[in-house]
Parts: structure tokens; C-alpha cells; sequence
């Protein structure tokens, strides 16, 4: 096998992790700029569907590493690009969480909590963005989106219901 | 050198096992974001932090970067039991749904082109985006409500440079956060 996607998801993703600040969902406008717009790895189409099976998938968001990973470069790509995106961070959060608590109450310590909120919200603002823009060709599926957030967000529904509706109106043939 | 590592105060301490039980639940019960289950499986039913321990945890993985539950298994894993704590806890949360995942990766390999599953995935997908917008606005109202304040700037320099001007993350994050926690340095 060429090793060299493995190579460059090890580094892409390693390298990657230590900026998601917020989380995966801050990092997907990033992974949509590399996958699809500078490596062609897969379409816009691909990478919106990826998403949504890693949202219907339980466990944590960050399994649409995996997914890519797996489309680039089979099982080895999925175990290098899940094990880059999780490694580096878990080793750091092991060493942060040993000495934390020392600096419970210093004044740089809560500046840094509090300027990272900012830039989080930010990049997670702009995944939506990325990602209704992949995932959005029709007018009737952008009134879909409008409505999945106008619900979520003002009840305290399942989101596997609303999948369960997206789903349906896909399937038969309202987008 | 363990003596500066807090001792769990909660009564009740988890065993390895227990450890690893306990996050394979939450990793196959969490839809859309794990962490909701796992402060009811911690605080809730178990017991082993109260809400204000599991608070300060949740703080701190939220922070730190890369997958901020990923961060929670390690942080919690590592106060209850060390480094094969924190190593019990990630591989019950990422075990099961890495094999759910692939299960699904090998399905979508072969039949992603089905007519039926793009469309069924093309109506999931547009709901994904609009539940993600939800949970950026919930995030969003109480900075916003500050009214004229550096924050909420910051938040659309970010969008804007990473949704619309399309920059490599790095530097956004490069530019952005030093002047960020600046800014929350000089006022709060």
C-alpha cells in the first residue's frame, strides 16, 4: 500500500487537533477545506454525508475522523487518522488534569478559559456554515435546516427524531 | 508528586472495570454529542463527582483542544485511577463507536451510491447542519446579550475568516486567540 496518505492524515489530523479548540465541530470547516478543496479526497456531497452518518453514529463527534480516514486509506487510514486526532490531546489533557487545580484561582488561567469561548463559538458558528452549505441544494432542504434549528432549539426534542425526519423527507423525494 | 493531585472527595470511587463500563454506556447512549450522558451517568446515577466537581472537569476539557469528551474521559479517567484510569475510560468511550462507525464506513463504501440512502442521507444531513446551528445559538445567547463587547467580536472575526475568507485554521486560531485572552485579561 502507498504509504504516503497514511502519512499525511497522521500529520494532518495530529496537527489539526491541538487548534480544535471547541471541540471537532470547531475543526470541520478545516477538514472540508483540506479534504475536499485542497486534497480531493471527496466531494462536498461525500463530506456532508460523512458528517451526517457520524451524527446518526452514538459515541463521541469526533468519529468523522474515522470516517475520512477510512475513505482515504481503508482500515489503516481510519485507525491513523482517529489515533492522530485523539492522541496528542489526550496526552496533553492527561498532563493538564495532573496540575490544574494549582492554578485554580490565577488570574491567567481564567483569561485563557474565557478568550477561548470567543474563538470556539466562532469556528463552530462558521461548521454550520460549511456544512449547510454542503449538505443544502435545494431550497426545500435549506427550510429543512431553518426548521431542525428553529426546533432544536427552542424544545428539548431527541435529536434522533429530527434525523428520523430529515430522513424521511429525503427518502421520499422532498429534497 | 500525587500529592498535588486532588483526591476524588465523592464518597464513592470507581473501580477500573466500573470506569470502563461506565463510559461504554455513555459512549453508546450519547446521540449528537456525548457529554450530556455522561454527567448523568457521573453526577446523576453513580455519584461519583458532584454537579460542581463535574462542572469544573467540564470546564477544563472544553478548553483544552481536540474532542472535548475525548478530553472528559481522559481528565475524570486520570483523577479516578491514574494513567490506566484515563486509558480505561478513553477506550470505553471510543471503542464502540469506532466499530459502529466502520460497520457504517464499509456500508457506505459499497452501497453510497444507492439512489434510496443519498437521499435518506441528504434529508439527515440538512437536519445535522440545523441542529448544529441550535447549539451554536444556545452557546451564542448569553455572549451576545453582553451587548457592546470585545467577545462577541472576536466570535464573527473567527467565522469570518474561517466560513467566509476560507484561512487555514491555524492561523485564525494563531491571530485571534492571543488577542482574544488579551482582551479578557484587561476586562473581564
Amino acid at each position: 500500500m502507498n504509504s504516503s496518505p497514511l502519512v499525511a492524515l497522521a500529520g494532518y489530523f495530529a496537527l489539526l487537533s491541538l487548534f480544535a479548540v471547541g471541540g471537532a465541530n470547531a475543526a470541520i470547516p478545516e477538514m472540508h477545506r483540506v479534504a475536499v478543496e485542497a486534497m480531493h479526497w471527496m466531494s462536498d456531497r461525500q463530506f456532508a454525508d460523512m458528517f451526517a452518518i457520524a451524527q446518526v453514529s452514538p459515541g463521541p463527534n469526533v468519529i468523522i475522523v474515522t470516517l475520512i480516514g477510512y475513505h482515504v486509506a481503508g482500515l489503516a487510514g481510519a485507525a491513523v487518522a482517529t489515533a492522530a486526532m485523539c492522541g496528542p490531546t489526550c496526552v496533553l489533557a492527561f498532563v493538564v488534569a495532573r496540575t490544574w487545580d494549582r492554578f485554580k484561582e490565577a488570574r491567567w488561567r481564567m483569561a485563557v478559559q474565557a478568550g477561548l469561548v470567543p474563538v470556539s463559538l466562532g469556528l463552530i458558528g462558521a461548521s454550520c456554515f460549511v456544512l449547510a452549505r454542503a449538505a443544502d441544494h435545494t431550497a426545500v432542504a435549506g427550510l429543512l435546516t431553518a426548521a431542525t434549528a428553529l426546533v432544536a432549539f427552542a424544545t428539548r426534542i431527541n435529536p434522533l427524531f429530527l434525523f428520523a425526519a430529515g430522513a424521511v423527507l429525503g427518502l421520499t423525494g422532498w429534497l | 508528586m500525587s500529592d498535588s493531585v486532588s483526591p476524588a472527595p465523592a464518597a464513592l470511587r470507581p473501580s477500573l472495570s466500573e470506569l470502563f463500563l461506565a463510559f461504554v454506556q455513555v459512549s453508546l447512549s450519547g446521540f449528537g454529542g456525548a457529554l450530556p450522558w455522561a454527567r448523568r451517568m457521573i453526577v446523576d446515577k453513580r455519584g461519583w463527582m458532584t454537579a460542581e466537581e463535574f462542572n469544573e472537569v467540564f470546564a477544563l476539557s472544553q478548553f483544552l483542544p481536540g474532542p472535548n469528551v475525548i478530553n472528559f474521559s481522559v481528565v475524570f479517567g486520570q483523577r479516578f485511577g491514574g494513567a490506566a484510569g484515563a486509558a480505561v475510560a478513553l477506550a470505553g468511550l471510543l471503542g464502540p463507536p469506532l466499530i459502529i462507525v466502520m460497520v457504517l464506513a464499509v456500508l457506505y463504501d459499497r452501497y453510497g451510491d444507492l439512489a434510496a440512502l443519498t437521499r435518506i442521507l441528504a434529508g439527515v444531513a440538512a437536519a445535522a447542519a440545523g441542529l448544529l446551528i441550535a447549539v451554536v445559538a444556545k452557546m451564542a445567547a448569553p455572549l451576545f446579550r453582553k451587548g457592546l463587547h470585545w467577545a462577541p467580536l472576536v466570535a464573527i472575526l473567527a467565522f469570518i475568516g474561517v466560513a467566509l475568507m476560507h484561512w487555514p485554521l491555524p492561523w485564525v486560531f494563531v491571530a485571534l486567540a492571543p488577542l482574544s485572552i488579551a482582551l479578557a485579561w484587561v476586562r473581564p
